[in-house]
């Protein structure tokens, strides 16, 4: 069940998009969620799907290892999706009980739901193909201006990198102590919120300890093998742009001007 | 009154291409009162097959019935078969939670519904049966030592006073000296109950002293099941499988391939010892 | 000098109560003096909190001698100055392999080390293709450590720490969460570096087992070495390693058993073929 959450893990393959630069892809995905924001009809996003879909083919990521990743935020979607669907405004279409479900509505709640799967399919197809290493390689690369003004870049990269490394683990983790809970008769499913959520202190506790402890083993490993941080420091897979990278720029602003035009501009 | 599987399959991620088939056809008859030893390397299905027992997993196919109720039925009470099947993990260390060892044992049986004064009892006689002393009852678990931690783990799952007890390797990352500690308590606690146990276990070495059968599985499947010193019999089919028998099995092969006719199939050093000295003439 | 000695080295911490009060003073290791030789594959055995993995952590200047001094490769550990070279010298491994890859992929974090001591791109790769070839990991590089098994995570380690091209390295307990297949595994790779590449080996253990291969032996007990010798000096001592609780070997115990029935055997038998050959059969 927890397993099933694809985000922050890496596929591998041999494919374009798994060699481009990180940084591409990351511009890349942003580039891509602002578009999905900017857009406003249906054309816009057909194009964003389609682009997506086609980045998805080109990427050799098999398509339902992505989906098995949409399992995780379904309740996220359907939550987004009736809030929107009942508490908009505006042309009424049909009433019952106490609930109104109006045309602009029914328009914003499928464009959530639109918005919002594209938007984690988008950035589970850049984490399945980027490494970790290369994503927070990336990062830092792309935001080593701001060490001019002091911000810690290498380091919030480090640690997103080993937030990255320990998610599958720390959910294996979770996994595992909630079933020996479960043995011991706890019960994580009925009652109320409040009982629910006292019921989540034998595994919370479990838990934290874990990670604390695995934090701390973590840190004298890396000591022990010479990391200071990020001074001097030299990479095994350094960042150079290459001919593929400019192209697939120039593709992704292509995709963002046809977006802004088909999505905004243009009404039929 | 017995836990009995009946052609019980179980697949992973079953209908994708990442199929894989971690227990195949497995039957079984688990008795009351038995100490079997469950042996197996890691992947081979052992932890899986556990897991059914107290209905922590569901076969893919086939059934499992506790003293004769299908635990698959829609109304079987699965909270209760958990108590009266208990399930100690790997490392169950890692489980505890409350704030002293008192409190953290209580969790089980206090699950169960039972009044406060039962639920003390209890715990309190969970924990003088795996022996942990009275000076370290109102400590917090987790400034106690590995081995005392892994007894209260225990001991909190004891204090259901389960039927049958399961532990998924005990003695992972103890050393010899906290290893043997837990295994005799375990061999004590079965003298004194009569209570069923199953010993899940990767070493043949720790558990042959101990069982009175050993079931062995490879890939899914029951490889042997029999008293221990007919499956060490087998040490050569063992060893392809990436497990070996003990090590006094190997001394006794040696020298019946010296033509002395051995008994081959000893456990003890002791039982070795006075066999040499036989067919030495000594 | 070797390339690790410590001298009456002591090593206390200081117990406190939850409100961070004092409660007293343990005294994890307690004058320890130790010598090991370019090359020598040493083990240190004991009980958990017998002190040898407290010691362990004192050859990487990760923990500083209460009392005493460490030296590595003839540089004292408690001078700062030397710091990234002793860990660089005395590469480390842990006990548990999921808490010591950083890495998503395995080459990467091979690369690791190297790319924390500045070494050029170029040659960061020729040290992770050498490192995981040391260790029979290679067609793995680029699989995901989480996809792999115990004994494999245990050798990829390994292979961080050698693409740092130490002296010596150390590994704490690496065979204590692995099932007998990967003990088997990384006690092969652990050999094969000490004899194939010279490397010196510290390998702490509580498996009796793997000091076999051992060039020399050290029992740690409450702090204290315990005994010391060749592994056979070792395994001599039957009643001895019965008293300290740790495991004889079955075929060790038999021969110990067959002499007090009276039968003439050396002491120390180690494997089933020398127990044959000594009885003459």
């Amino acid at each position: 069940m927890l397993r099933d959450i694809t985000l922050g893990q890496y596929y591998h393959a041999d494919s374009v998009i798994h060699r481009l630069d990180p940084r591409v892809k990351l511009v890349t995905t942003l580039l891509f969620i602002v578009s999905l924001f900017i857009v406003d009809n249906f054309i816009g996003y057909a194009i964003a799907g389609a682009f997506l879909i086609w980045l998805i083919k080109v990427s050799k990521v098999p398509f339902r290892f992505i989906v098995r990743g949409m399992k995780a935020i379904v309740f996220l979607l359907i939550l987004a999706v009736v809030f929107n669907l009942f508490l908009t405004p505006g042309e009424v279409l049909f009433t019952f009980w106490k609930l109104t479900i109006t045309k602009e509505g029914i328009r914003t709640a499928v464009f959530m739901a639109i918005r919002l799967t594209f938007l984690i399919v988008g950035s589970s197809l850049m984490t399945l193909t980027t490494t970790p290493n290369q994503l927070t390689d990336g990062m830092e690369k792309l935001l080593s201006p701001l060490k001019k003004l002091h911000v810690p870049v290498h380091e919030i990269s480090m640690m997103m990198a080993i937030a990255l490394r320990f998610i599958p683990i720390l959910l294996e983790e979770t996994d595992k102590i909630m079933k020996a809970q479960i043995a011991r008769g706890a019960d994580f499913e009925s009652g109320n919120l409040i009982k629910k959520a006292k019921s989540l202190v034998p595994l919370l506790v479990p838990l934290f300890l874990s990670a604390f402890r695995r934090a701390n083993d973590l840190a004298m490993a890396m000591e022990a093998r010479c990391y200071r941080g990020g001074d001097n420091r030299t990479k095994m897979k350094p960042l150079v742009y290459h001919r593929q990278d400019a192209v697939a720029y120039a593709a992704a602003w292509s995709y963002v001007a046809l977006c802004v035009y088909f999505g905004r501009i243009f009404t039929l | 009154m017995a836990i009995i599987l009946d052609h019980v399959s179980y697949v992973y991620e079953k209908g994708t291409t990442m199929e894989i088939a971690a227990l195949k056809d497995i039957n079984l008859v688990i008795p009351d009162g038995q100490f079997i030893g469950l042996i197996g390397h890691t992947g081979s299905g052992k932890s899986t097959l556990v897991q059914h027992l107290n209905g922590l997993m569901n076969p893919t196919s086939g059934h499992i019935y506790y003293n004769g109720e299908d635990i698959g039925d829609a109304g079987f009470n699965k909270k209760k078969l958990r108590s009266d099947v208990g399930l100690v993990f790997q490392y169950p260390e890692h489980q505890l939670f409350e704030i002293d060892v008192f409190t953290d044992v209580c969790f089980g049986p206090k699950n169960m519904g039972l009044t406060e004064k039962e639920v003390q009892l209890r715990a309190y006689e969970a924990l003088k049966q795996v022996g942990l002393e009275d000076e370290y009852f109102y400590q917090s678990p987790f400034d106690l030592s590995g081995g005392q931690k892994r007894r209260v783990a225990i001991a909190g799952v004891l204090a259901m006073k389960p039927e049958v007890l399961i532990l998924d390797e005990p003695t992972a990352g103890l050393d010899p000296k906290g290893r043997d500690e837990i295994l005799d308590q375990i061999a004590k606690l079965r003298e004194e109950t009569g209570i069923t146990v199953v010993l899940v276990s990767h070493s043949m070495e720790d558990v042959a002293k101990y069982v009175d059968r050993i079931i062995v599985m490879n890939q899914g499947s029951i490889m042997y099941d029999d008293e221990p010193r007919n499956v060490f019999g087998h040490y050569k089919e063992l060893e392809e499988v990436g497990l070996a028998a003990p090590q006094v099995t190997y001394i006794m092969q040696a020298f019946r391939e010296k033509g002395y006719l051995v008994n081959t199939d000893v456990i003890t050093i002791e039982e070795a010892r006075d066999e040499i000295l036989r067919v030495l003439n000594r | 000098m070797g390339i690790i000695e410590a001298k009456k080295l002591i090593f206390e911490y200081i117990r406190r109560d939850e409100d961070g009060n004092v409660e007293g003073i343990t005294r994890a290791v307690d004058e320890v003096d130790l010598d090991v030789k370019q090359g020598d594959f040493v083990a240190i055995l004991g009980h958990n909190g017998s002190g040898k993995s407290t010691l362990a952590k004192h050859m990487n200047a990760i923990l500083y001698p209460t009392v005493g001094t460490v030296w590595v490769d003839g540089k004292d550990t408690t001078n700062e100055e030397y710091l990234w070279d002793i860990r660089q010298n005395a590469g480390m491994v842990f006990q548990n392999p999921d808490n010591q890859i950083i890495g998503q992929v395995v080459e990467e974090d091979v690369g690791f080390g190297p790319e924390n001591m500045g070494v050029p791109t170029k040659e960061i790769w020729e040290r992770v293709e050498e490192s995981l070839k040391a260790v029979g990991m290679y067609k793995y590089r680029k699989h995901s450590p989480n996809k792999l098994s115990g004994g494999q995570k245990q050798r990829v380690s390994i292979a961080g720490v050698i693409a740092m091209h130490p002296k010596c390295i150390i590994l704490d307990e690496p065979t204590a969460m692995l099932d007998p297949n990967g003990r088997k595994e990384v006690i092969r790779a652990v050999r094969a570096l000490n004899q194939a590449e010279g490397i010196t080996v510290i390998l702490i253990t509580h498996y009796m087992e793997e000091i076999i291969y051992a060039d020399r032996a050290v029992v740690m007990d409450k702090g204290h070495i315990a005994m010391q010798g060749t592994p056979r000096e070792i395994f001599s001592q039957v009643e001895k390693l019965k008293e300290l609780r740790l495991d004889v070997p079955q075929v060790t115990l038999l021969a110990y058993e067959l002499k007090k029935s009276g039968i003439n055997l050396p002491n120390g038998i180690l494997t089933c073929e020398e127990l044959m050959h000594e009885l003459k059969l």
